[in-house]
């Protein structure tokens, strides 16, 4: 048994930040576990810019972003194991993990943060019949390919889904070579941030098609077309409305789904929102020493975010083994209507320095609405946005001192108002 | 020359082959696929049927009788997952209670063994998660379940390994009788064999018809089904089929051999042999009709959907042994539910009448069994850390929904007739099957593949040789 203070599960960008976060708040002793044979996790195969905007001020490939944080971590001197697969943690905090090195290893944890990241939701979740032939890939699985790999997974491509990674991929395709016939989104608006539809669809004369889905898959070993329909408010395909897609490869861009075997394994309550865990301002989840951050957490926009809200975890995490965390007053936030999820769930203002910030997503498309937040019956934020969609995550700042002058403070509210 | 040779490598052609392989026979397999478990073999419920379904006397009651008795030891000789989990048959209303019990009278007469009419209170105490509209059920403790791939696989391995061949990518394009032996051509050779056995499944009334006058036919009847993920792999223990009512015949909520959950299938006929495509019609009713029987869908853990078509024949019955006309030329059509169980017996019983024909000797090298196949995900933690220790390969996770290791995919692709494609490296060893379906494994299998068969990764497909995935280097076109 190996002791460590602090196991961090995962070293994408949120586990590197979350080290960095702990080393700078005085813990050294930490260990970071990486199943990849580098650090960095998805951004390596990210090489599009975009990256660092809020971070750097500056415009990063996804390499290069990682970069600057890998450098960080190996200039600390903080340890990771890479090719390390993390197999099981245990309440008491025991992290097992297997390489081809070491065998199994068992580390004894003061502290373990989650930043396992996310994967992508597979064609099965959505039940799009047809065959199932060669040509049906994930977007990431596609990036994967045409990144690193240096192959073309196909010629002429249609996505569904248009998340981010399936625009980025209309472009890469494209500037790959490729014939990126459209790009189909069941829901009325795009999953995907308005930039990249600007930069990746519409720069390359990409069709967007909204409330469209495939209804079909054809090809019995290799995709030669989809039926995509245009679908009803209730999402279902209209029937008449159907056309025949010709192409040799469907990539889906549907959706990110946190990865939390190892959370649910060891009995961490989770959110079905966010399908991460719950959380407190701290970024404990509900086993203490616990902690979450990233896209493990919720699955987020901006890997800035990632970084910033890692960093804060692995400084929390410190505090934690230090005893310096409260979990007694802790006040719940509550989902208004028009708010899906918020991040954290709870707020205990002992462990706030001046402000925490809530992040949200809308549940729907709100045009000139207003952000609300209400402590008890009192509104204290209201603020009037442009837009508001689903896809591009929002958040509020709270003050400690609010929180401060209302000592019998119950619950806070995060509310979308139409005035 | 040989002297037999097999048209199909399906968990039938591979159990005649099987049999085969113990006699000093020379033996040849045609696969038109590039590997085993290709066809309804790879796409059907996994059911070892108890034996009350089937009308007394006929030959699909025998083989099931037999078939189901064999299963245990025979999973157990060549490494087959499979549970005797035990089968129940739901009934919606007081009206239907007769009819479990005219099953249970039917399923004795076959022979069946501890069939047992339970009360609603009875069969809820067994299976919590059932709807609670159920009236009353027919339990059937020597159902099972078992994993259709490896049953075949197993099969077709030991075969090889006692000395029978395999042509894969070939498919037949005639067969001529001579004077006392035939002429199979096919795609690219002819081949002689003093005897055929048909064991083509949806297009075994194809081949029979080409040699036969006793013209057979086949419907193919499509089947559709929902598979679910692990994390809801025990919300029901036993295989729990409906009662067929006004409604139609229903279908089926089983754990799997591998503890996933399946629910399906549907029972359409089609024209179309090759058509195995899902439709939203089908999935639709498959978790609609599943709904009956269950207190509700966990519909977000899907996984996938798939379908398979079964071989219908036009009498309802199998058709097994030496066709009249014809001597040598041997038929195994119509073999759909219960198929899968049957397999092994109808193997057996077809390899007797050749080997008979044909006064083959047994082989005092026939090695009667298969290798223990190492799979990681279930062993203990310091069963792991042994097995690291023995090899550092299985350090190394490939597939992380399923927990496969570099180890374990290595040794599918090298072992006899192994893994050639993605689909032949997920059926061996699970990589890939799980819950995000090859997502992340995908490109490092194909990858392994690629290294390990020294074969280029633009020629390394899903399945077969046309199902490629990746189609050039970037910027190839440009």
């Amino acid at each position: 048994m190996i002791n460590k203070d602090i196991v961090i599960i995962g070293g994408g960008p949120a586990g590197l930040s979350a080290a960095i976060g702990a080393y700078e708040s005085g813990n050294k002793s930490i260990v970071i576990l990486e199943r990849d044979n580098l650090l960095g996790g998805i951004l390596n195969q990210c090489i599009h810019t975009g990256f660092g905007l809020h971070t750097f001020k500056e415009e990063l490939t996804g390499p290069e972003y990682c970069e600057r944080y890998v450098e960080k971590v190996k200039n600390l001197g903080i340890e990771s194991k890479l090719e390390t697969m993390v197999i099981d943690i245990s309440t008491d905090l025991i992290v097992s993990a297997i390489n081809e090195i070491d065998g199994l290893i068992q580390i004894q944890a003061k502290a373990v943060i989650l930043t396992m990241g996310c994967r992508e939701r597979p064609r099965g979740a959505l039940n799009i019949p047809g065959y199932r032939p060669a040509g049906i890939f994930s977007a990431g699985t596609a990036q994967r390919f045409v990144n690193i790999e240096g192959y073309m997974p196909g010629k002429t491509v249609v996505i569904l889904g248009s998340g981010d990674i399936g625009l980025i991929m209309a472009r890469r395709m494209t500037l790959e070579g490729a014939n990126v016939k459209m790009v189909v989104e069941i829901m009325p608006y795009s999953g995907g941030l308005k930039r990249n539809i600007v930069q990746c669809l519409d720069d390359f004369s990409i069709p967007l098609k909204l409330s469209h889905t495939v209804t079909k898959i054809h090809g019995s070993t290799r995709v030669t077309g989809v039926t995509i329909a245009k679908v009803d408010d209730m999402k279902n395909p209209i029937k008449g409305s159907e056309e025949f897609v010709e192409c040799d490869t469907l990539l889906l861009s549907v959706g990110l789904i946190p990865e939390n075997e190892l959370s649910r394994k060891v009995g961490v309550i989770m959110n079905p929102k966010t399908q991460g865990p719950v959380v407190s301002e701290s970024l404990e989840t509900s086993i203490q020493g616990i902690f979450a951050a990233g896209n493990v957490l919720h699955v987020h926009d901006l890997v800035d975010h990632v970084s910033s809200e890692a960093y804060l975890a692995g400084k929390n995490a410190v505090k934690y083994i230090q005893g310096l965390l409260d979990n007694q007053n802790k006040i719940d936030i509550q989902c208004g209507n028009g708010v899906r999820y918020t991040v954290p769930s709870t707020l205990n203002y002992k462990n706030v320095e001046d402000l925490t910030q809530v992040r949200f997503r809308t549940s729907d498309v709100y045009k000139d609405a207003y952000v609300s937040v209400y402590l008890d019956k009192e509104r204290i934020i209201h603020s009037k946005k442009r837009i508001l969609t689903p896809g591009e995550m929002e958040q509020v700042t709270i003050l400690k001192k609010w929180l401060l002058e209302r000592p019998n403070l119950k619950i806070i509210t995060v509310i979308i108002e139409k005035e | 020359m040989y002297d037999v040779v097999i048209i199909g490598a399906g968990v039938i052609g591979a159990s005649v082959a099987r049999a085969l392989s113990k006699y000093h026979l020379k033996v040849l397999v045609i696969e038109k696929h590039s590997d085993v478990c290709e066809g309804t073999s790879k796409a059907n419920s996994g059911i070892v049927h108890s034996g009350y379904d089937a009308k007394p006397g006929t030959i699909k009651a025998k083989f099931n009788l037999i078939g189901n008795h064999m299963m245990s030891d025979f999973c157990q000789k060549y490494r087959v997952p499979f549970r005797r989990n035990g089968s129940l048959v739901l009934a919606f209303s007081e009206e239907d209670i007769p009819k479990l019990e005219a099953l249970k009278i039917q399923g004795m007469s076959n022979g069946v063994a501890g069939l047992e009419v339970l009360t609603k209170q009875q069969v809820l105490a067994m299976e919590p998660n059932l709807n609670d509209s159920i009236v009353a059920a027919l339990y059937a403790p020597t159902g099972g379940i078992v994993d259709p791939f490896e049953l075949t696989i197993a099969q077709a391995e030991v075969a090889n390994m006692n000395g029978v061949e395999f042509k894969f990518n070939a498919f037949v394009t005639n067969i001529a009788k001579q004077s006392d032996y035939f002429i199979i051509s096919t795609n690219n050779e002819t081949i002689e064999s003093k005897t055929v056995i048909n064991c083509t499944g949806v297009f075994s009334d194809d081949f029979n018809n080409m040699v036969s006058e006793n013209k057979l036919s086949i419907t193919p009847r499509k089947g559709e089904y929902c598979l679910f993920d692990k994390e809801v792999g025990h919300f029901v223990d036993k295989t729990i089929f409906q009662l067929p009512t006004v409604y139609g015949k229903g279908v089926l909520v089983t754990p799997t051999a591998e503890n996933n959950l399946l629910m399906g299938p549907t029972a359409y006929d089609i024209y179309d042999k090759y058509d195995n495509s899902t439709t939203a019609e089908g999935i639709k009713e498959v978790l609609s009709k599943a709904a009956q029987s269950v207190k509700y869908i966990p519909s977000s853990y899907i996984i996938t959907a798939f379908s398979g078509l079964r071989a219908t024949e036009a009498s309802g019955d199998f058709v097994i042994g030496e066709t009249i006309d014809v001597p040598g030329f041997y038929n195994a059509v119509g073999i759909e539910s219960p198929g899968l169980t049957a397999a092994p017996a109808i193997g057996d019983y077809l390899s007797n009448l050749v080997a008979i024909k044909l006064k083959a000797n047994l082989k005092s090298s026939f090695v009667d069994g298969r290798d223990e196949i190492i799979r990681f995900e279930p062993l203990s933690v310091s069963d792991k850390a042994k097995l690291i220790e023995s090899n550092h390969e299985y350090g190394k996770i490939i597939c992380r929904c399923e927990m496969v290791t570099l180890a374990e995919i290595k040794d599918a692709i090298h072992r006899p007739l192994g893994a050639n494609s993605i689909d032949g490296v997920k059926r061996r060893t699970r990589a890939g099957a799980g819950r995000c379906q090859g997502g992340f494994c995908g490109p490092r299998v194909l990858e392994i593949l690629s290294k390990e068969l020294n074969k280029d990764p633009r020629d390394i497909a899903k399945f077969d040789q046309q199902a490629i995935l990746l189609v050039g280097f970037d910027k190839d076109t440009l």
